[in-house]
């Protein structure tokens, strides 16, 4: 348990005596707020996911290259 | 352009434009913090050995300069793992086994070494020893480097596929060794030309900044001492990138030709050719490779690029013309000429559909053995199936050409730079050169444009293929429409745009603060 201490107080007090780190962190939130809350979810589904049937993914990249319906 | 699979084009345009801005951008901030990690260890090593309080407040203040650029830019690489799974999802599906190994192991690495290290660096300094905190710093430098090295293996895959097997019943390849992929000739050329840019471009920055300081006439000591680091180290570094990019020639030569001889504007090959200096391309136009051996007003070092791609003077070179035509290898292998190709890519997509229909309708084994065979020969050759005409296989040539004229350019103006810095300060007084101190500092957004000029080459060189000979772009993509990408491609111009502006103000603000001696 005296290690988590050490280890928590290091952090704890390391984030305590940042100056400009504090501004860095922020943005690095806001960033990934940006990131993951914003445009993962509505901009960057996954496709296939999102059209192929669950378990017939293989199918649905074939149907996608032409592969099944390929004429030579 | 003829397109059997009848996606809009301009959804592969808007598609690649934006994996483009998206992988500028994160790479602005990339090397940088690959730079400043060895030169900020090696100050704080001089401080270990020395224990001179200089020295340490030399190394805080360029951690502190790391910092801001590894806060600004974590995070940014994420995106293009989005861009995969939404506008890549043919391309990502068919890769995604090969990627996820690489892939996982930069993430877990990336997290624990960085995480860790990280902050033993910044926050330990009162309350670690001397040693440990020296070893924090050195290995949160080789946390990002490690970090590089996955993304990179997972970049020469694409433009170097090996290791894999295409399962024809999951439509993915599958991964058959993974000492293959991670130490592939071109992965090991890769990792190291990028990383020696990277420490590069850290020593121009370095170098820039110092001479910042005494041209304003303060902290004098500080940066005449981070000025001998930096040029010493720089000119290092600049040799032995300019020795790696010897190396990667050679391997671009042996595994993608075409890439080569867009670079060099090759459209005739063969044996002594000369590299080309420069010569009169048009900027905004595809050249006419068909219809001229060389372009017009051509500079050239004669036997120079036949000793570039093959270690002899006296090399055959393949041009444009020759590896659609087809030629002989130095080895005596034939490799097929492009009509050709296509036809076995043609015969590979249709042993696939005969496997998968023979699978679907229940067919005997040795049928299925018989049919995979066919579809194993062929392999190599599939993306060719999609091709219709020469044209489509030949990259961009004005932007391979010109970036990568941009890319040596700067490499020379960096020795230089960095050996005039050197005579100077050993020589002569520094501070009293201020064309050498402004040239230092106009140096640092040059070589960050030719950081940029180098992934230009590595990526334009290899169209159309987002998997070499396997891929091409028009199939990797999603069909989706043009508009959504155009407006993530816009939300991302403005995003990353600010996170350069904040970083810019950040760095400069810090940057005239001074380190705290």
């Amino acid at each position: 348990m005296k290690w988590m201490r050490q280890i928590w107080t290091f952090y704890y007090d390391g984030f305590r005596s940042m100056t400009i780190g504090r501004k860095l962190w922020l943005i690095i939130a806001i960033k990934l707020v940006i990131i993951f809350a914003v445009l993962k979810l509505f901009f960057f589904p996954n496709y296939i996911k999102e059209h192929a049937p669950e378990g017939q993914e293989a199918e649905f990249v074939a149907e996608e290259l032409h592969i099944d319906n390929y004429k030579m | 352009m003829v397109n059997i699979l009848n996606i809009d084009l301009t959804m592969v345009d808007w598609a690649r434009a934006q994996f483009a801005l998206t992988a500028i951008y994160h790479w602005l901030f990339v090397p940088l913090t690959l730079g400043l990690a060895v030169i900020m260890g090696i100050m704080e090593t001089i401080y270990y050995r020395t224990g001179s309080e200089f020295w340490k407040k030399t190394a805080k203040f360029w951690q502190r300069l790391f910092g801001i650029n590894f806060a600004m830019g974590v995070a940014t690489g994420l995106i293009l793992e989005f861009e995969f799974g939404t506008n890549w999802s043919n391309y990502s599906y068919l890769v995604g086994d090969i990627f996820g190994a690489p892939l996982a192991v930069e993430g877990i690495v990336a997290f624990f070494l960085e995480s860790t290290f990280v902050a033993v660096m910044f926050f330990g300094w009162k309350k670690v020893s001397k040693g440990f905190h020296l070893a924090s710093t050195w290995l949160t430098g080789l946390g990002a480097t490690i970090s590089a090295w996955w993304i990179l293996v997972a970049n020469s895959w694409m433009q170097h596929p090996v290791g894999q097997e295409f399962n024809p019943d999951t439509m993915r390849n599958e991964m058959t060794s993974f000492a293959d992929v991670a130490l592939s000739p071109v992965a090991v050329d890769k990792f190291v030309h990028t990383v020696l840019s990277a420490w590069v471009l850290g020593a121009v920055f370095v170098v820039g900044v110092s001479a910042w300081y005494l041209l304003k006439k303060r902290h004098t000591e500080f940066a005449t001492k981070s000025l001998r680091v930096g040029a010493v180290f720089g000119l290092l570094a600049t040799l032995l990138l300019m020795l790696s990019g010897h190396h990667s020639a050679y391997t671009v030569a042996q595994t993608q030709p075409m890439k080569l001889a867009a670079m060099e504007a090759l459209y005739k090959g063969g044996t002594d050719q000369p590299l080309t200096i420069i010569a009169g391309i048009n900027p905004f136009q595809q050249p006419n490779y068909e219809a001229a051996d060389e372009p017009p007003l051509k500079i050239a070092v004669p036997y120079a690029l036949s000793l570039l791609a093959t270690n002899d003077i006296h090399g055959y070179v393949p041009g444009i013309r020759d590896i659609i035509d087809g030629y002989t290898k130095a080895d005596g292998t034939r490799e097929l000429p492009l009509d050709e190709k296509i036809e076995r890519g043609k015969e590979a997509i249709a042993a696939l559909q005969e496997f998968r229909k023979a699978k679907a309708e229940g067919a005997d084994e040795a049928t299925l053995n018989s049919k995979l065979s066919t579809l194993n020969s062929s392999m190599p050759f599939f993306g060719y199936g999609y091709v219709d005409n020469s044209a489509q296989v030949v990259p961009y040539i004005p932007v391979c050409f010109y970036s990568f004229r941009i890319m040596v350019g700067g490499g020379c103006l960096f020795v230089l730079l960095f050996m005039l810095i050197i005579f100077w300060l050993y020589k002569k007084d520094v501070s009293r050169a201020r064309w050498l101190l402004w040239a230092s500092l106009l140096c640092i957004p040059i070589s960050y444009i030719v950081s940029e000029a180098g992934w230009l080459v590595a990526e334009f060189g290899r169209q159309p293929w987002t998997i070499q000979d396997m891929l091409p772009t028009w199939v990797g993509v999603s069909q989706l429409g043009a508009s959504t990408v155009m407006l993530t491609f816009f939300l991302f111009l403005i995003l990353f745009t600010t996170l350069l502006a904040v970083e810019i103000r950040i760095m400069c603000k810090t940057i005239k603060k001074g380190p705290q001696l």
